[in-house]
């Protein structure tokens, strides 16, 4: 399943790419997507393991852009 | 300007009054001469703190997070090394030179983005539902499929539906870029994002409201970053291997040459520190997406919807268009122009015609219908069926009834001959005799031909048309248009062989556009280097399709695709081009000495200002 999230606070274009590929390491993503100019994160993986892997990408954006959430 | 926009500039311009105080007071009239050095060092390093102690913080704390080499990490070791080497204007000015960057770049940025918002605004707030007998404002989301909204002039249409009362004009400018507002009246399907102009409607509702053509468009440009182009990706793994690199020379330029020549300490590190703060990404990596971000931007506001920006990358390198023939070069609306019986009489032929095609919906089926203009009596008809591509069978009042194309005659073993006039023929054959022909004619688009002509200014050099329709109608309109190859009489899957076919044909490095009305043609869509829809207002398997939908019916918006990508992906080279010249260029005055580190910031942040400016001309397009 394919689910967009919204970025709170994407400020830097750098930090997205960073994102993005570790967002892609995380165990169950079938791919995934930062977009700076839309501030939107798109993640391709199993239903029951959507949830799980967002809270994953929430901590991620936190750690490398402070103030930066993934809204989930 | 937003409030943090604020609140940032206020803290700045408090640091550069320490800064200037720094600089200015007669410093040791006040502390005496003991203490006057001290005095001033005090001053700066408050100044310091108040212009950069965000961009210190963020660095210990993403140090704590193991991100090495990000902006702020080395800014706070490039001006903190320049204290240490005593340079204190130096080190407070180039902190406050590059916040002023950062806060321009992020002003640039909200800018950019809330101005793309505003060009999708349409979205609908609420919908006036009519409920038992009254009228209440409600979420767009709570309508059901069926239930009867108004309109009032000036509002929005919430959601697709079709007029039961009601006449105004409608302005889709929002939608489609059309400037013309439309004329509106009962029985007319409308579309939701437009607005209601002048008079009151009331609308069945045909679509919920998550089906409805505005939640599309909003889905298909918010998910518009997904798809990025190479450029975008190749730049941001450059950035990757570019900063650890730069930080690397940096240190090797700050320890080299002292230890092995040595060569002055305080020289060398300030060339090293002047690395550091080239190598900070962000001014390439942020004008790519930017640019193309702008790009869709601008197509969107011409009615031109772009799924992602990799689109546009492939639209740029386009040499090769290929045109479905009916619903895109032609309006699609068939009309019968001739009626050519045997032995029977012209209404008798038409209404065979009618009968045998009254269980079909293609464009020619439609059209023998309504130029019968007689209700069809189902049960004259006892068998019905289609052979697809050629045509329609029938058993009408015991008699079998063929119709349809040359092929098909061929096929049941009919003689037939064809007629002058240039047009779809249908041939019919009752009974296994020849029985005569109706001919229907395709009207071209008023723009097709400039279309093909404008295209090929643009240097495309192939231009073909892919048609089921018949040899001597492909020919003549290929003819008035001046496309260069057509296949005629194409079954749908023959469609996509005749398209795979021109792949390979095409020259190399160059990509291959096909445009079609997004119904039928599906998988030539999908099997094309980029697929255009046309004419989307409405029709969700062409949003769904295509890469590219053109909101509009009109070919000629083609060219301005393509013009808009080439402008794009131009803007996009130019950025990547100038940030990494003049990185490089700071980088190679900096290694010899001759840079300072005012050059270095404004290699970061003011290329980044540059850049981004640069990249909001991506949203105009000069006619």
């Amino acid at each position: 399943m394919k689910k967009t999230f919204k970025i709170k606070n994407l400020g830097c274009a750098n930090c997205a790419a960073k994102m993005e590929r570790r967002i892609k390491k995380l165990d169950g993503v079938d791919s995934a997507s930062v977009s700076f100019m839309t501030s939107r994160l798109t993640i391709e993986a199993d239903d029951e393991r959507i949830e799980e892997i967002a809270r994953k990408a929430d901590s991620i954006c936190r750690g490398i852009e402070p103030g930066c959430a993934v809204e989930l | 300007m937003n409030s943090e926009h604020k609140k940032i500039l206020i803290r700045l311009a408090a640091g550069l009054c320490f800064l200037l105080a720094a600089l200015l007071l007669p410093a040791e009239e006040l502390f005496g001469e003991k203490y006057a050095s001290f005095a001033e060092l005090g001053l700066y390093l408050i100044s310091y703190l108040i212009v950069g102690g965000d961009v210190l913080l963020r660095a210990i704390r993403n140090i704590l997070h193991g991100q090495l080499f990000d902006e702020n990490f080395l800014m706070s070791v490039a001006t903190i090394g320049a204290f240490f080497l005593a340079e204190y204007t130096e080190a407070v000015a180039v902190m406050l030179f590059y916040q002023v960057g950062e806060l321009f770049q992020s002003i640039a940025v909200s800018r950019s983005r809330s101005s793309i918002a505003e060009l999708m605004d349409i979205r609908p707030d609420y919908a006036n539902v009519e409920r038992e007998g009254a009228l209440s404002r409600v979420e767009p989301d709570d309508v059901k499929v069926g239930e009867i909204i108004v309109i009032k002039p000036g509002e929005r249409v919430p959601l697709d539906g079709e007029i039961v009362e009601g006449e105004s004009r409608l302005d889709t400018a929002a939608l489609t870029g059309e400037s013309l507002p439309r004329d509106a009246g009962v029985g007319d399907v409308i579309v939701s994002g437009a607005v209601n102009l002048s008079g009151v409607l009331r609308v069945c509702v045909t679509k919920l409201y998550g089906e409805s053509t505005v939640s599309r468009i909003l889905e298909l440009v918010e998910n518009a970053g997904d798809k990025k182009a190479r450029a975008e990706n190749f730049i941001t793994r450059f950035a990757r291997y570019y900063t650890p690199a730069v930080c690397g020379l940096a240190l090797l330029l700050a320890v080299i040459p002292p230890l092995v020549f040595s060569l002055d300490w305080g020289a060398w590190v300030r060339r090293g520190l002047i690395f550091l703060v080239v190598s900070c990404p962000c001014a390439l990596v942020i004008s790519v997406p930017m640019s193309f971000f702008g790009g869709i931007g601008g197509a969107s506001r011409r009615g031109i919807l772009v799924k992602g920006s990799s689109f546009l990358e492939v639209l740029s390198k386009t040499d090769t268009v290929v045109f479905d023939k009916t619903g895109t070069l032609t309006s699609g609306s068939f009309t019968v122009v001739a009626v050519h019986p045997q032995s029977v009489s012209e209404e008798q032929l038409l209404e065979y015609a009618a009968y045998a095609e009254s269980f079909s919906d293609h464009p020619i089926a439609r059209s023998i219908l309504s130029a019968h203009g007689k209700e069809i009596d189902r049960s004259r008809i006892s068998r019905a069926g289609e052979t697809r591509g050629h045509g329609v069978f029938a058993v009408v009042d015991g008699r079998t009834v063929v119709a349809g194309n040359a092929a098909l005659m061929e096929g049941n073993g009919v003689g037939y001959h064809e007629c002058h006039i240039a047009g779809t023929t249908v041939h019919i054959a009752i009974d296994g005799n020849y029985e005569g022909h109706v001919i229907i004619s395709d009207i071209l688009k008023d723009d097709a031909s400039r279309a093909v002509s404008e295209l090929k200014a643009l240097g495309v050099s192939t231009t073909a048309m892919l048609t089921g329709d018949m040899e001597q109608v492909a020919a003549s309109v290929a003819k008035e248009l001046s496309i260069d190859t057509y296949s005629s009489e194409l079954l749908p899957e023959q469609k996509v062989e005749a398209l795979e076919r021109l792949l390979m044909g095409k020259r190399p490095k160059t990509s291959l556009a096909f445009v079609g009305d997004g119904i039928n043609d599906a998988p030539v869509l999908a099997r094309a280097d980029v697929g255009i829809a046309m004419g989307a207002l409405g029709s969700d398997a062409a949003i769904e399709a295509a890469d590219i939908v053109l909101m509009n019916d009109r070919p000629s918006d083609i060219a301005v695709a393509v013009r808009i990508a080439r402008k794009t992906m131009g803007i996009v080279r130019q950025n990547i081009w100038f940030a990494l010249g003049v990185k490089v260029g700071v980088l190679v005055l900096a290694a010899a000495g001759i840079a300072n580190m005012w050059m270095a910031v404004f290699a970061d942040v003011g290329v980044a200002v540059l850049a981004i400016l640069n990249a909001m001309r991506c949203l105009r397009l000069s006619e």
